[in-house]
């Protein structure tokens, strides 16, 4: 009884608030629209009011997002945000969960990405993958990266595929480390020379677009600056999208920066925008370091 | 006191004294402020004294036991007459046995023969003696031994560790007692086989291609002369062997890929324990099933495509314990394929790879060590298996490749060999020894053949 009237009184205004994540939690709510230039002039890859769900729950909420020819788009947010389902709608990677359904339209070179007669299989050669953790088959270095081009029927020759392989390991900066034991199997290279090994077997079938998900963050410092001076190389040949946990790594390798927040594209700018002068108080608090 | 009593009343002071123990270290703990202030837990002292009390007694227990009867029969030596003495040393045995298995039986009161009743009633006052003084020196060890334990439980006593090394060298005896069973084993297949093999040549056992166990018994017998050429019983294993593998691979590894990547959740969780199911069934029902359904099958079809079919064929037999090993296979493949991580196969979708050929060119050979693994212990399984073979491909040892004709096992032949009345000192039945030895070699070849591949799969893959 006297608990109850205890509880009561209670003084709520006393509860010390947060004043930083009551703001940006309301900044949240009110978000409709995506702050700064999501689209670009004559875009690689478009997507549009894009949304993903895996069962009952939302992931992501009506995002429009452009990757342009010859740029580093960077992914960044908190764990969670969305932004690696995000990346894995853009060559189809999802179709693997079953739960998992996208509604919106997204194209490469204005081909719908979930039309009726668009191969998944077609795309993902179009579209390449390099994921978080290094994943070498249990295969011989040259296997490896002659995997892809052999399932595409790229060479006609054993010559034009040893071509290909030596030509995808130089362009991933790995030929000089492995050209004596191409035969040895690719999971016994290190950490960073796996994920090189990986970036190489992407580019041997000759992907318009990289996909990158998190691809540094099981390698020490001198591996991700060896794969970062990579990607900066690649964006010569190649769109490439970046999801990335680093934003020094953001900022290091990326033209244009989106911030994903709880399934919601909060902001893209030009990457140098984005870091010294976020629009949005949710970049800004999280470029600051003030939560994710 | 019969030994069974004497053990139990052991274990009832062990306990008492783990009881004792643990409640004494927490009295000593008490005075030196607390458990903490002890070098090991209350329950450690208590182990330790429970150990201390009933390993000397157990050892002095198995001792007495292992070495009384040797020092008993020395004792009754005087008691035996002589002319058993002059009769030789095997009519001594013979006496002593007589009169062990009279007080065994306790019938001391009807023997007749007043010598033989004299030592009988000796070697039961031996045995009384004996007894009791194995319960004094029991109970006392283990009296002494607990006393002695519970003088150590002290602040700065070890017990833990005391326990933990008594419980590592329990472990120890336990392991080697398998591996102790096993040479054993193998020890006294290889003496028979020895035995074997000075009356027949263990050239001709090998590369005789005649099979005729039958031995004369009678000097003037004619016929049985008796030849032992393993090599159709080997022959007639590997087709079986090879025509089970020839079901069962395909089938196991087929549906174990079905199961792991393309089934549904719910079909899986079905279809999997069905599956299983087969390995549950007795293999003699697989052996009627065998001969009585796929046999007369398997004859009428062979007919209608005018080939002789003989009523007991090596193809039915293998086809049939073929489906028995198809669970062995499938779900230990299963298992591996399941292993393999996702994110190769996304890696594999990545570069633009179908389903089909991430499976063929990724999926299998990461799985292939595993897979092989479970496919030589399929072949073991199926090496091993008599039951089938028994009912469904025959007796008669042809030296033949035809899957159509019947063929025999060397198990089957093991069997035959070793059931019913047979003497054990003939060469009939010592020739059971020498396959049961021979097939020992050839699945221990196979298994270290089978584990050096995999290892090396393993060192270029892992």
């Amino acid at each position: 009884m006297n608990t109850a009237i205890a509880n009561d009184t209670i003084d709520t205004s006393l509860i010390q608030r947060d004043p930083v994540k009551d703001s940006a939690q309301e900044a949240f709510h009110k978000l409709t629209e995506t702050v700064g230039t999501p689209t670009v002039e004559n875009a690689k890859m478009r997507s549009r009011d894009v949304n993903v769900f895996y069962g009952e729950k939302q992931a992501i909420f009506d995002v429009n997002l452009d990757i342009g020819n010859n740029e580093v788009v960077a992914m960044i947010g908190p764990s969670g945000c969305g932004k690696s389902t995000f990346l894995r709608c853009l060559n189809r990677m999802n179709d693997t969960i079953p739960s998992c359904k996208v509604t919106g339209n997204l194209s490469l070179d204005g081909e719908d990405l979930y039309g009726a007669d668009l191969d998944p299989v077609l795309l993902r050669a179009r579209v390449g993958m390099v994921f978080q953790k290094p994943n070498p088959f249990a295969k011989s270095i040259y296997d490896n990266v002659a995997y892809g081009p052999r399932i595409h029927g790229l060479s006609s020759n054993r010559a034009e595929l040893d071509d290909i392989v030596v030509d995808s390991l130089r362009k991933a900066g790995l030929y000089d480390e492995v050209k004596d034991r191409l035969d040895a199997p690719g999971t016994s290279l290190s950490g960073g020379q796996q994920q090189r090994l990986c970036i190489a077997r992407s580019i041997a079938v000759n992907p318009e677009v990289i996909l990158m998900d998190e691809p540094c963050s099981a390698l020490d410092p001198i591996a991700t600056a060896r794969i970062e001076e990579l990607i900066d190389e690649l964006r010569q040949n190649y769109a490439i999208a970046i999801v990335t946990h680093s934003m020094q790594q953001a900022a290091r390798v990326s033209q244009r920066t989106a911030y994903f927040h709880l399934g919601k594209l909060v902001e893209v700018n030009a990457t140098n925008d984005v870091f010294t002068n976020p629009q949005h108080e949710l970049t800004e608090n999280y470029i600051t370091g003030r939560f994710g | 006191m019969s030994a069974t009593n004497l053990l139990l009343v052991t274990l009832g002071l062990a306990l008492a004294s783990f009881a004792y123990g643990r409640s004494r270290a927490y009295s000593v703990a008490r005075l030196h402020g607390g458990v903490r202030s002890m070098h090991s837990l209350p329950s450690h002292y208590g182990m330790m004294v429970a150990l201390w009390c009933a390993l000397p007694a157990l050892a002095i227990i198995v001792g007495w036991k292992l070495f009384e009867p040797a020092v008993v029969s020395s004792f009754l030596h005087d008691y035996i007459p002589q002319s058993v003495y002059e009769a030789g040393e095997k009519s001594v045995d013979l006496y002593k046995n007589d009169i062990g298995n009279l007080v065994d039986s306790h019938a001391i009161a009807d023997i007749q023969d007043p010598e033989k009743k004299a030592a009988a009633q000796q070697l039961a006052n031996l045995q009384h003696t004996s007894s009791l003084a194995l319960v004094v020196l029991a109970l006392a060890a283990a009296i002494a031994g607990a006393s002695l334990a519970l003088k150590r439980i002290k602040a700065n006593t070890r017990a833990r560790q005391n326990v933990e090394k008594i419980v590592h060298f329990f472990l120890i005896s336990c392991a080697s007692i398998a591996i102790l069973t096993t040479l054993g084993i193998v020890l006294s297949v290889l003496f028979e086989s020895i035995r074997f093999f000075q009356e027949v040549s263990i050239i001709e056992f090998i590369t005789g291609t005649k099979w005729s166990p039958q031995t004369a018994i009678r000097v003037d017998q004619v016929g049985s002369s008796g030849s032992f050429g393993a090599v159709p019983l080997f022959l007639g294993t590997m087709l079986i062997s090879f025509i089970a593998m020839v079901v069962a691979v395909p089938f196991g590894l087929m549906s174990a890929i079905y199961l792991a990547e393309y089934a549904s959740r719910p079909v899986r969780n079905i279809c999997k324990p069905l599956l299983e199911i087969l390995a549950g069934i007795p293999t003699v029902v697989y052996g009627f099933f065998a001969a009585l359904t796929v046999a007369p099958a398997l004859r009428s079809f062979g007919a209608t495509l005018g080939l002789s079919v003989s009523s007991e064929s090596a193809l039915a037999a293998g086809a049939v314990m073929g489906i028995m090993i198809i669970p062995f296979v499938s779900s230990l493949s299963d298992d591996v394929i399941t292993a393999v991580p996702q994110s190769m196969r996304d890696g594999s979708y990545g570069l633009g790879a179908t389903k089909s050929e991430t499976i063929r060119k990724v999926v299998i050979p990461a799985a292939l060590p595993g897979i092989v693994g479970g496919i030589l212990l399929a072949v073991s399984r199926a090496i091993g298996e008599t039951m089938i073979v028994v009912m469904a491909a025959g007796l008669a040892a042809n030296l033949t490749a035809n899957p159509l004709e019947a063929v025999t096992t060397v198990t089957v032949q093991i069997v035959t060999l070793l059931t019913g009345d047979q003497e054990f000192d003939s060469a009939k039945t010592l020739a059971a020894f020498a396959l049961g030895l021979m097939l020992f070699v050839v699945t221990l070849c196979l298994n270290v053949i089978a584990l050096h591949v995999v290892r090396k799969y393993r060192e270029q893959y892992e």
